[in-house]
């Protein structure tokens, strides 16, 4: 019915503290950024790639929102959900919207959290290995 | 079908972007996250429908097939689509930009 409208909203939040994120760390020294680097928290790490989250969101809406469209759910003129015209509907669009699409939202970012954690040790390792050659050279 | 067809172009363009676009220069990296996304959403969605319809879920009419079929082209066509267009807009070559440099240039000269 309307099941993409939650990961849609998340991809909004998502897309907003992505952009907060960024003005902040171009408007940081450039001191500050490298000993933030040298920390790489894994707490930054998660801010940092929020853009992965809202690019993952925003597309996996889209296709959703056309799935949609495709089978005549969404359409061009008000009120644009076909389930909004009757009380009854709108009851199970809602409830459609708390349970599928709540579920697609935490699923999205639970794959989305697996792979930061997944990258952050990666590089990690990486700059791990970067430090052992430096040493022995 | 369609959640089939949407998992194997998301396998297809993350195997593309491993080979040939690690610095995700040409976004096919993006464009391999919404396929994954939209993967996910349709699992999530696939989840449901089975919890409700129990085996039937996977004894779909003919009909119903080919429509989800259709609607998985549809849907990998218009992933292509966006990331075409996001492709021409972010002109990561600099193609287009070189391009209406020299068009200006000799439109002066």
């Amino acid at each position: 019915m309307a099941c993409f409208l939650a990961p849609a909203v998340e991809a909004v939040a998502a897309t907003v503290a992505s952009r907060i994120v960024r003005v902040k760390d171009t408007s940081d020294k450039a001191s500050d950024i490298i000993e933030e680097g040298k920390k790489s928290s894994l707490k930054m790490h998660f801010v940092r790639r929020m853009n992965w989250l809202s690019n993952m969101l925003w597309g996996g809406s889209a296709l959703l929102a056309f799935e949609h469209m495709w089978h005549g759910e969404i359409t061009p003129w008000f009120p644009f959900l076909t389930a909004a015209k009757s009380s009854s509907d709108v009851v199970s669009m809602f409830q459609e919207i708390g349970t599928v699409g709540v579920s697609m939202a935490a699923l999205v970012t639970a794959v989305w959290a697996g792979m930061v954690a997944v990258s952050y040790h990666l590089e990690k390792k990486a700059l791990q290995e970067t430090d052992a050659i430096k040493q022995e050279g | 079908m369609t959640l089939l067809i949407s998992v194997i172009s998301a396998v297809v363009t993350t195997i593309i972007w491993y080979l040939k676009d690690c610095g995700n220069q040409m976004k096919l990296g993006t464009l391999s996250l919404m396929y994954w996304a939209a993967s996910l959403m349709w699992m999530a969605d696939a989840v449901f429908e089975y919890v409700e319809l129990q085996a039937e879920y996977f004894k779909p009419a003919a009909a119903d097939m080919l429509n989800d079929a259709f609607l998985g082209v549809a849907v990998v066509t218009l992933g292509l689509v966006i990331w075409l267009v996001m492709v021409l807009v972010k002109d990561p070559k600099g193609n287009i930009r070189r391009a209406i440099r020299e068009n200006k240039f000799n439109q002066n000269s």
